[in-house]
């Protein structure tokens, strides 16, 4: 019998796969998924929901979110949390491009008064934020700056200069993870991320100038400070070429210790340690790092992107209140607290491709938006909107406090270059009245949003579910990508 | 014989790389590497760089060898076109030696295509039947 047989519905856009249908499974899985996107999912991916749902440790539910698809051992759009006596951490649970995330900057401005000014913030965007394969920071570091921005994470950016002592306020983490350890992370990893630091990166990542088009919930977007018809900025970035070593360099640590550890495992990719080995906690400080020159990362951009308005539009950042909204991590390793079976429990949660989305209360919600839970920023892809949730208790009862990240690829790049034309792309867009620069023809190609689910879906299911709830939607003026 | 090809992944790119020998399969996967990044005939061949690696089996070495040519190209900021390998067996496992040649990017003259993230494991595999077959599939 094929295993999405094996699934049953919960309650609308809930589906359970019971722990019951194999051996091995410690727990059940979960998808949040409408009936559409459930007739569409990949058999693999239900796959690694159960595989992942075997790992010791592992508590309540193996989740997969309404952006859920196939991934590396585990699935990308997945939620899975471990006990801190009998678990494991595994790198592929939180995937190659460690805090890889997004960032909103809010402004006073509205369409009138950049109207004039965009092609010029645009061109100016794209120059002054290095982006696309092969491309170089702004800035040099020497070997011992690469280690403070590992340790320290947006807390350098900001002594060094990149923005506003404040802006760490609204930063998941405040932009820092203190378990964060400079002297675990490999040469490689340093190497790779002293010439990045500073840059967007490529692929789905991107920058946009974007404009509040629609607000769903108004008390809690006046709370976020978010008002229709304002304009504002998001960047989808990462911990480039740094968080790619520190995971590689771990799949191959974590593939020898799971090994030594007798872990049984049905998919290598699944390479964990036991959470009191010195394997895992070496990952969990190394992740950690890198999480650290991810937000040091967005961090900078932060700084450049106000500069550019400011040099474009001729006032200062503060008149135009350029404060930053938020900035989520969706691809990371947290230790949490969270209720299992009515008892506070410290778990270590692994979300890959899933945005923490706290509800009311969480102590680690800056104290401005507590009441109402914590911004849940989803990306859109090129061309299309991006979305403002907030955190609830459902997610807190349901999901360890996660939501989607996005929209996942449907369609191959090969299968999208064919399908689409970079001019025909561009040329709509314009119509639509949004500007693009890009590094080449095939990434606008590549990048089609017709390659990508469409990420209306994807919050829609969010909210049904009540795992984060709709705020607002923001729609493009201008993208910049990689 | 095809030097190498590529084969579809939803979010990613697969490639197969062939050979007659191992050192010549693990050659052509060096150019499948530099033809995701870029179009390595537009590439000359200007500056050597070598390196040496160690691993347990085949694929691990295949990973390490893949894992090292990404290293290079981003940290030295160059494409490369032409690779000379040579790998033996040893008591615990495999040795390889390279050197690659290229040339410092310039974007003006190179194309420009995708930027690799990583080198995944998955369904990563060493074969040999007449001649060898390596299959990686790497992260977009």
């Amino acid at each position: 019998m094929a295993i999405k047989d094996e699934i049953k519905k919960v309650r609308d856009n809930v589906y359970e796969i019971p722990g019951s249908y194999n051996k091995k499974m410690r727990a059940s899985g979960r998808f949040y998924i409408d009936d559409e996107s459930f007739d569409a999912l990949e058999e693999g991916a239900v796959q690694q929901i159960v595989n992942v749902a075997c790992l010791p440790g592992i508590q309540r539910y193996s989740i997969g979110l309404p952006d859920i698809h196939f991934g590396y051992g585990f699935p990308i759009g997945g939620v899975a949390a471990f006990s801190l006596r009998n678990g494991i951490v595994s790198p592929g649970g939180v995937g190659f491009d460690i805090n890889c995330g997004v960032r909103l900057i809010k402004s006073n401005l509205t369409l009138e008064d950049v109207e004039d000014n965009l092609d010029e913030l645009t061109e100016k965007l794209f120059k002054n934020i290095p982006s696309g394969v092969g491309s170089k920071g702004r800035i040099r570091l020497d070997e011992n700056e690469i280690n403070d921005v590992l340790d320290y994470g947006a807390e350098w950016a900001v002594n060094n200069g990149y923005g506003w002592p404040e802006d760490l306020e609204v930063l998941e983490e405040n932009g820092r993870m203190e378990d964060a350890d400079s002297s675990i992370v490999s040469d490689k990893a340093k190497k790779r991320g002293i010439p990045q630091l500073g840059s967007l990166g490529s692929g789905n990542h991107f920058l946009e100038i974007q404009i509040v088009d629609e607000i769903y919930n108004e008390e809690v977007a006046d709370v976020f400070g978010l008002k229709k018809g304002m304009i504002v900025i998001m960047i989808h970035s990462g911990s480039r070429g740094c968080g790619h070593q520190v995971c590689s360099d771990y799949l191959r640590i974590m593939d020898k210790a799971y090994k030594k550890y007798k872990i049984n495992l049905d998919d290598r990719q699944l390479a964990c340690a036991p959470l009191d080995s010195k394997e895992a906690q070496n990952y969990i400080q190394a992740m950690a790092a890198a999480a650290n020159y991810a937000w040091a990362n967005r961090q900078m951009m932060t700084h450049w992107v106000r500069e550019t308005f400011e040099d474009v539009l001729g006032k200062s950042a503060k008149d135009m209140e350029m404060d930053i909204v938020y900035d989520v991590a969706h691809n990371i390793v947290k230790m949490e607290t969270h209720k299992v079976y009515n008892r506070e429990e410290d778990l270590l949660v692994h979300r890959k491709g899933a945005t923490r989305a706290f509800g009311p209360g969480r102590e680690e919600i800056p104290e401005k938006y507590r009441a109402v839970g914590q911004p849940v920023l989803i990306p859109g892809t090129m061309g299309t909107a991006s979305y403002v949730l907030h955190g609830t208790d459902i997610a807190m009862e349901e999901t360890f406090g996660s939501t989607a990240h996005g929209a996942g690829r449907v369609l191959s790049r090969s299968k999208a270059k064919k399908d689409f034309s970079a001019d025909e792309i561009t040329e709509d867009m314009e119509k639509r009245g949004i500007r693009i620069k890009a590094t080449s023809k095939n990434v606008i190609a590549e990048e089609a949003p017709g390659a990508y689910k469409d990420v209306d879906s994807v919050v829609r299911v969010s909210d049904s579910t009540g795992i984060a709830k709709l705020v607002a939607k923001v729609k493009p003026l201008a993208v910049t990508k990689g | 014989m095809k030097r190498f090809e590529y084969f579809d992944v939803t979010a990613d790119i697969g490639f197969i790389a062939y050979g007659n020998t191992l050192n010549e399969a693990f050659e052509n996967a060096g150019l499948a590497i530099f033809n995701i990044i870029s179009d390595t005939s537009g590439i000359d061949s200007k500056i050597a760089k070598s390196f040496e690696i160690t691993s347990e089996d085949e694929v691990s070495l295949l990973y390490d060898y893949l894992e090292e040519l990404l290293f290079y190209h981003e940290i030295d900021f160059m494409l490369f076109s032409d690779f000379s390998v040579n790998i033996s067996k040893t008591d615990k496992g495999y040795n390889l030696k390279a050197t690659i040649n290229g040339e410092a990017i310039d974007w003006d003259k190179h194309e420009r295509k995708s930027e690799i993230k990583a080198i995944t494991f998955h369904m990563m595999d060493v074969k040999k039947t007449e001649h060898y077959e390596l299959r990686a599939i790497v992260d977009l």
